[in-house]
């Protein structure tokens, strides 16, 4: 029972993760209609410029306080999200407005493998730390139930807090400022957001930005438990089940989906892999969405699609 | 001339050809500046207009070529250039034919054409090694029977959903066969590492191991697949194909099934990228393992055919062509062009400005050139039909 709840546990947090990169997809998805392929190079380069940048700030700078350190560098990292983000919507998107769906898809992929060439290009290619004081030592919780206890990570507990605290101000950014109105406006209807006097294009740079920093924080989380490589773009096939089954354009989705996706990885994994050979995690989650594309093509929270064919 | 063709791709050509024709007639018919003529070949029966390719010219052009890449090419290049671009060329071409016909003819997008690639392969490689005494080719071919089997199996979510979501569930496709071919003891001989290898390979008593014999081996496939291809986009097929990749409703409307479409464009360009898969992995490789088909080789011929061309199935050839030639290109320019400014580039700066460039290119042909270079091909050869007189 302990082993099942220390998995349950495991599979969470990891959902957790999924779904910051997950949010991502779902941010850029719902303002624009674009499939976001390239969120997972974002959290490359996101992490990338974090970890060189609180290596190089405090050279720079002759800093001796890591916490100043880091906060520069995340001052910087996130700068250069949002100049990121404006030139996609400049170079590309602006031009490929009332393209289809798979077009735009195309094209970001096409984006994934520039910001992949030059994120390396500008930071380096080696796998890299980013030290932001995140606790190592697992923890051990319900003692008095359990013998010996359930094991967790604090740093997986530190970064589901980290998520939810991310989705809480996401939330109250799209419900309470005015901005956030005229993001879900564009949302709804192009035209109509249009037609009342918002600007799509700065609408666009603000939800790309916005991804960015989700991108950022996900690439701070994901590189400290990690280190900050090329596999961490690998996090973004892995998180694209979870918008399948959350929903396209749902944020509570992107949530449960991660949460759903994450214990379900961990647990067929345990339970089911060693019957098949292991290593089932890879495509358990993929053959999950698969199977919900089937019978319920808007996942769980998306907006009924209502198109035969 | 009194075309009666129900063939799209001829009335193209017979509007372009009498365009070509009045022209020449305004000015002077005897005008011998323009060499590049196709005027003045007239069809009077309906065997000759329905060709696969009713203009002499690109008879000529494509018997020649054929020739030329068949006897000529052979007596001219070495050794290296068979096994490091010629080869890898002619199969990814015919892998880049396949995905063609899925993304470009039927637009149904697909992202685990690698998987597809692998099915082939490894099928291949178990009808090869487990039945005694099977003849090559028909090992391949059964490969790529299994390749239609697993596409149609993964192409039935397309009917349901499509675009973004027929991404996710081609990409399952993708992750499901790299873990089944790696840990699945039986497609792999029982083999720990997942690699498998197939050796003394031979057609009816010849022997096919040096790179030419290898070469022709496969240039025989892709004639005979490029010419199966071309035929079957100008028939009713492939006009369903294309009637559901414009617009699926109005096509439904007309009384295209919908289905039977999706699921034969999934078949036909599984079964070409399984063929392709199986060559790849005996001629080309000899010895491989599920990374050979990773997720990689699937963007990688998506890629092909966004460059080359969407449905166009010269744009699969100039589409493999470039991008089996682009990275050996950069691999020598890059670092002469540092040296020439004084600036040493590494192997690995090198391959990262080989992902710019790419991405760049994806998006700059999506955006000023969605028919790719298939299109600026014809826009060239539009351009010579009228040289030198400009309109």
């Amino acid at each position: 029972m302990a082993f099942f709840l220390e998995t349950l546990f495991g599979g969470l947090m990891a959902g957790m993760l999924y779904s910051l990169v997950a949010l991502g997809f779902v941010l850029i998805f719902k303002a624009s209609g674009v499939f976001n392929f390239a969120q997972g190079a974002m959290v490359l380069f996101a992490a990338l410029a974090m970890a060189r940048f609180s290596e190089w700030i405090p050279l720079w700078l002759d800093l001796d306080n890591k916490w100043i350190g880091n906060l520069l560098a995340f001052a910087v990292s996130t700068v250069l999200m949002f100049v990121l983000a404006w030139l996609i919507e400049r170079l590309v998107l602006r031009h490929l407005v009332n393209q289809e769906g798979v077009t735009l898809l195309m094209a970001t992929l096409g984006i994934t493998y520039f910001i992949d060439g030059f994120g390396q290009t500008l930071f380096g290619s080696d796998i890299y730390k980013i030290d932001v004081g995140m606790p190592k030592d697992p923890m051990f919780v319900l003692e008095g139930l359990f013998d010996g206890g359930v094991m967790i990570n604090q740093e997986d507990v530190i970064a589901a807090v980290v998520a939810a605290v991310l989705v809480a101000a996401l939330s109250l950014f799209f419900q309470k400022t005015s901005t956030g109105r005229a993001l879900r406006a564009v949302a709804d209807d192009h035209q109509a957001a249009q037609s009342i006097g918002i600007p799509l294009n700065r609408i666009w740079v603000i939800v790309w930005c916005v991804a960015g920093i989700t991108a950022l924080v996900a690439g701070i989380i994901w590189g400290s438990k990690l280190g900050v490589q090329f596999s961490l773009t690998t996090v973004a096939l892995r998180a694209l089940p979870v918008i399948i089954l959350g929903g396209l354009t749902s944020v509570p989705g992107a949530i449960i989906g991660g949460l759903i996706i994450g214990v379900g990885e961990k647990l067929s994994e345990v339970y089911l892999g060693p019957m098949v050979g292991g290593g089932i995690e890879i495509w358990f989650a993929y053959m999950l969405a698969l199977v919900f594309l089937l019978f319920r093509p808007q996942g769980l929270f998306g907006e009924k699609i209502i198109d035969r064919v | 001339m009194t075309h009666t063709s129900n063939d799209c791709s001829t009335q193209t050509h017979a509007t372009q050809h009498s365009q070509a024709q009045r022209i020449a007639l305004t000015r002077s018919s005897k005008d011998t500046a323009m060499f590049y003529r196709e005027n003045g070949q007239f069809k009077t029966s309906y065997q000759a207009d329905q060709q696969i390719f009713p203009i002499d010219q690109d008879r000529w052009a494509i018997a020649a070529i054929v020739a030329f890449a068949a006897f000529v090419l052979p007596l001219m290049v070495d050794e290296y250039l068979f096994r490091a671009i010629l080869i890898p060329f002619l199969i990814l071409s015919l892998a880049a034919l396949g995905v063609n016909i899925l993304v470009g003819y039927c637009g149904q997008i697909s992202l685990g054409s690698g998987a597809f690639m692998a099915v082939g392969a490894y099928m291949a490689y178990n009808t090869y090694i487990r039945i005694e005494g099977v003849p090559l080719i028909f090992a391949i071919l059964l490969g790529g029977f299994f390749a239609t089997l697993v596409g149609i199996a993964f192409g039935i979510p397309s009917l349901r959903v499509k675009g973004l979501y027929l991404a996710v569930a081609t990409l399952a496709a993708q992750f499901f066969c790299d873990w089944a071919f790696l840990r699945v003891g039986w497609f792999t001989n029982n083999n720990a590492s997942g690699s498998v290898s197939v050796s003394d390979l031979s057609v009816l008593g010849l022997s096919i191991s040096t790179p030419v014999e290898k070469y022709w081996f496969c240039l025989g496939f892709l004639v005979v697949f490029g010419l199966l291809a071309k035929n079957l986009v100008r028939s009713a097929i492939g006009r369903e194909w294309m009637a559901i990749r414009d617009m699926d409703v109005a096509a439904a409307v007309i009384g295209i099934r919908p289905m039977y479409a999706k699921l034969s464009a999934f078949a036909v360009s599984s079964f070409i990228v399984g063929v392709a898969g199986a060559l790849w992995g005996f001629v080309h490789l000899g010895s491989w393992e599920p990374a050979a088909f990773s997720i990689d080789r699937s963007f990688q011929l998506l890629f092909m055919v966004i460059i080359g061309g969407m449905g166009s199935i010269m744009g699969s050839f100039f589409g493999a062509a470039f991008i089996v030639a682009l990275p050996i290109f950069l691999n020598q320019f890059l670092p002469w062009a540092g040296d020439l400014v004084g600036v040493a580039i590494s192997t690995a700066a090198v391959s990262h400005a080989e992902f710019m460039i790419f991405g760049a290119l994806i998006v700059w042909f999506l955006i000023v050139e969605p028919h790719g270079l298939a299109k600026l091909w014809s826009i060239g050869k539009q351009k010579l039909r009228l040289w030198p007189f400009p309109h």
